[in-house]
């Protein structure tokens, strides 16, 4: 991807990255798809209802809605040229989307522990094939803010930066909307 | 002498299938090292990899797809010809040329190569030949990612062509690997893996591509050039990127799952566990569908051009054209489920789906029209591109009566898995997709390479195309009507299907033939080169900008970006006479080359080729590896270079080639 500082190429893009995003979606879509289809394949194993835990999974999607909302604020700052305070709230950013990965690593973990790994049912391969798809990008985006913060507080907001900070900024929001369909889907439908 | 029942008694001697992939394996051996030891004799390493490799410039990725293409072209029509032959012999006692498992591997090889590694990349090179000259821009929107999508390409190309060296099998599931199938408690070996890497691989690679072109083509149009006063081809390109766009994350999500079920031993489509090898139909079916129209749409695009300027006409209908690409686009989704209505959908969903498709036939017969009128009185010229059309034109809707007879469930209950099923989509695919390449390569090639390739082999080739495929096809679908089902590798006299199956392979050869004469009329063009230079920039009486610069086109495609008004922009401005004779040159400003492209899809085909091996810390190596090109890469703040206005009006009056 070519860096210039022409704004119509920032735009240009933004652009592009729109449409990377909503080719994200669709690869979401099809995993979420396949996940409706297979819940109820448990292969006699436990289903969603007894296996997760509502408020250990609200909690994860209170932390990652605050990442989103922290990440707004960077934004802004940014907006404002304040360079140290965009450090700092990418900063709290990355620290929520760590605790919020350690918390879906930990329930990957007690599940496998407890026997109820991906090869147990086909409702489990799509379990975990969905949120570690949701994990694996929330990876991606914890290595990308550690860049942009160090490239932040060595070059300032430059418009190359800001640029690479709104992206970041959709990316982060995507995954948070990406999330609240799993929420929704997997694990509220799923305690019904 | 009965060769047929003599063939039994050789096989035994030579084994054939051993001999086949032995001299398959020595070909590709022997390509490579002829062409690396040529590269080194000629010390041309580093004008290969300054000038092409590491090229960012459109026009030369669209010459390497295109070469790419050719060549697996080649590989593909071989399998072709195997199961010609293999058909036509393989009668009662005689068993043909292949084993049944061999006879497996080739036509899955045919389709899948034929699929992803021919249609798909003529119709990237080509749209990366055209689509920025025909907007009049000097680049596409993400030059980097453009080059590695190329070299992802071809980092597929390479994996499925090592199926065969390294693994010494090709999937035997058919070009869609249908699961329980294509598990491993039913194909333990590593081609059904080699299969999925490698499509995975190209398919993120046309992914980026949709991104990237669609991108251009809304982002970069020439000032004044409005969305309806755009070139159709671009407007096709467009369909067919949306298309892309939305479809191949499917196929990306659905191998992956494919790809879990076989490494970590999930259930997806698994019979047991409570998989669903359903889910996987839908899925796959839902991007392979919208796929033939990705494929398929840029070739109306390209009919759409070539019919106006021979005809001396404006387009007939530009605003339906456009419309019926729109239409297409999005009808292409709601048809994808006709691939098997024979598996237990219901009779509502059938119709359903049985409507729609039928429905799809419509906007394709206003275009149909549309080109007709075009040409109905105009000046019509005989040139190759149009023997191609007419050869397209009158097969192509005989393959689309026969696609909305098979859209009535009734009538595909009956003909459904049937060699009549192989002729319509060969229909569709050689008269339509193939000729439409065919046609847009003869149309351009003198743009990119500064001469017109000889008429008279390109008219020959372009006859044996279309005799051949009618003689190799209408026999199958008679065959297919007297209940030949496809993908058979023996059969009984008593079924009185050899005469047809001879007729068939007779095509094939002609097709063959076809294949020669175009060889041919490459070697014969290039060497006559001289007579056959383009030195106006505008060989055909063109209408639209790409014939406006010159021939070659300069790397930098326009030294200034010209000004749209109208539709036909450059057409209008020879009849009004307003073309721009002096330029007032500006700075510009163009990417400069890259290695990230190689170095990215060099670390993706390790990683395919190590997760089929299951060597885990290569797959992990290269992970890494593409983790740390992408971040150094984008610390890289130095990625374009200035040409100053002097010196691009020393380029531009100068020579033309630089």
């Amino acid at each position: 991807m070519t860096t210039t500082v022409l704004d119509k190429n920032s735009q240009k893009t933004i652009f592009g990255f729109w449409i990377y995003i909503m080719t994200d979606c669709v690869l979401f879509a099809s995993l979420f798809a396949t996940f409706m289809i297979l819940r109820n394949n448990t292969n006699s194993g436990p289903d969603s209802a007894e296996l997760f835990s509502l408020p250990f999974v609200l909690t994860e999607t209170l932390i990652l809605l605050t990442s989103s909302f922290t990440c707004g604020l960077a934004m802004l700052a940014a907006h404002k040229g304040d360079k140290k305070r965009v450090g700092a709230w990418l900063a709290i950013t990355l620290l929520l989307g760590l605790a919020f990965l350690s918390m879906e690593l930990y329930e990957f973990g007690n599940l496998v522990a407890e026997g109820h790994d991906w090869q147990a049912s086909a409702f489990l391969s799509a379990f975990f094939t969905l949120v570690g798809t949701h994990g694996l990008h929330i990876t991606a985006g914890l290595i990308w803010i550690m860049l942009l913060i160090w490239r932040i507080l060595r070059t300032g907001i430059s418009n190359v930066n800001l640029r690479r900070l709104t992206m970041l900024s959709l990316f982060w929001h995507f995954l948070d909307i990406v999330w609240i369909f799993i929420f929704t889907i997997v694990y509220m439908i799923g305690a019904l | 002498m009965n060769l047929s029942a003599k063939l039994p008694e050789i096989k035994e001697l030579f084994p054939l299938d051993d001999l086949l992939l032995t001299m398959a394996t020595l070909t590709m051996i022997f390509g490579v090292i002829t062409i690396a030891g040529a590269l080194f004799y000629f010390k041309r390493w580093t004008w290969l990899w300054k000038e092409w490799l590491t090229t960012t410039d459109p026009k030369k990725i669209g010459v390497m797809y295109i070469i790419v293409a050719v060549l697996m072209l080649i590989r593909g029509f071989a399998d072709a010809i195997m199961m010609r032959i293999q058909q036509a012999i393989s009668v009662g006692d005689s068993e043909g040329i292949v084993s049944s498992d061999t006879f497996q591997q080739v036509f899955t090889a045919h389709g899948t190569i034929m699929i992803f590694f021919v249609a798909m990349g003529l119709m990237f090179g080509l749209i990366n030949l055209v689509v920025p000259l025909q907007i009049g821009a000097r680049d596409v929107a993400f030059p980097v990612l453009n080059s590695a999508s190329f070299w992802l390409f071809v980092a597929g190309a390479l994996l499925i062509n090592l199926a065969l060296a390294i693994g010494g099998e090709f999937a035997a599931t058919g070009w869609l690997a249908y699961p329980p199938l294509s598990e491993t408690q039913y194909s333990p070996g590593v081609g059904v893996d080699y299969w999925i890497w490698s499509i995975q691989i190209a398919g993120i690679g046309s992914l980026l591509s949709g991104i990237n072109f669609l991108v251009t083509i809304l982002k970069m149009r020439a000032p004044g050039m409005s969305l309806m006063k755009m070139p159709v081809f671009c407007w096709s390109v467009v369909g067919s990127m949306s298309l892309v766009i939305f479809a191949f994350p499917v196929l990306t999500a659905t191998l992956a799952m494919l790809a879990l079920d076989r490494t970590m031993g999930m259930h997806f489509f698994t019979a047991d566990g409570g998989g669903n090898p359903m889910m996987y139909i839908n899925l796959i079916w839902a991007w392979g569908h919208p796929e033939v129209y990705i494929l398929i749409l840029p070739a109306f695009g390209i009919f759409s051009e070539i019919v106006a300027t021979f005809s001396r006409k404006k387009l007939f209908g530009y605003k339906s054209m456009v419309w019926a690409i729109l239409a297409i686009t999005v009808l292409s989704y709601l048809v994808w489920l006709h691939h098997f209505f024979t598996m237990g959908a219901g009779a509502n969903v059938n119709a359903f789906f049985g409507i729609m498709t039928m429905i799809i036939a419509v906007p394709t017969g206003v275009k149909v029209f549309n080109w007709l009128f075009t040409m109905y009185r105009g000046r019509i010229r005989f040139t190759s591109p149009m023997y191609w059309f007419f050869g397209f034109v009158t097969t192509f809707t005989i393959g689309g009566v026969t696609g909305v007879m098979m859209a009535v469930p009734a009538i595909d209950f009956q003909v459904h898995n049937s060699l009549f099923l192989v002729a319509h989509f060969h229909n569709m695919i050689i008269g339509g997709v193939v000729f439409g390449y065919f046609a847009g390569l003869t149309y351009w090639f003198p743009k990119i390479f500064g001469f017109t390739l000889n008429e008279k082999l390109g008219k020959y080739a372009a006859w044996c195309w279309i005799i051949g495929f009618l003689v190799a096809f209408i026999p199958l679908y008679i065959l297919g009507i007297m209940g030949a089902t496809r993908r058979l590798d023996h059969y009984d006299p008593s079924m009185g299907w050899q005469g047809l199956f001879i007729v068939a392979g007779l095509g094939a050869c002609i097709i063959g033939l076809g294949v020669m004469l175009q060889v041919l009329q490459f070697v014969v063009s290039f060497r006559d080169k001289r007579n056959n230079l383009d030195k106006t920039g505008d060989p055909w009486d063109g209408r639209t900008l790409e014939w406006s610069t010159k021939s070659p086109a300069p790397f930098y495609n326009f030294a200034v970006i010209p000004k749209v008004t109208r539709r036909d922009e450059f057409w209008e401005m020879k009849r009004d006479g307003t073309a721009d004779k002096n330029p007032a040159y500006k700075d510009i400003h163009m990417p400069k080359n890259t290695g990230v492209g190689i170095y990215l899809a060099g670390f993706a085909f390790i990683f395919g080729f190590s997760t089929i091996w299951h060597v885990y810390w290569a797959t992990a190596l290269s992970t890494l590896g593409i983790i740390a090109t992408l971040i150094i890469r984008s610390m890289n703040d130095d990625t374009e270079y200035t040409i100053p206005a002097k010196e691009l009006e020393k380029l531009d009056t100068g020579k033309a080639n630089v």
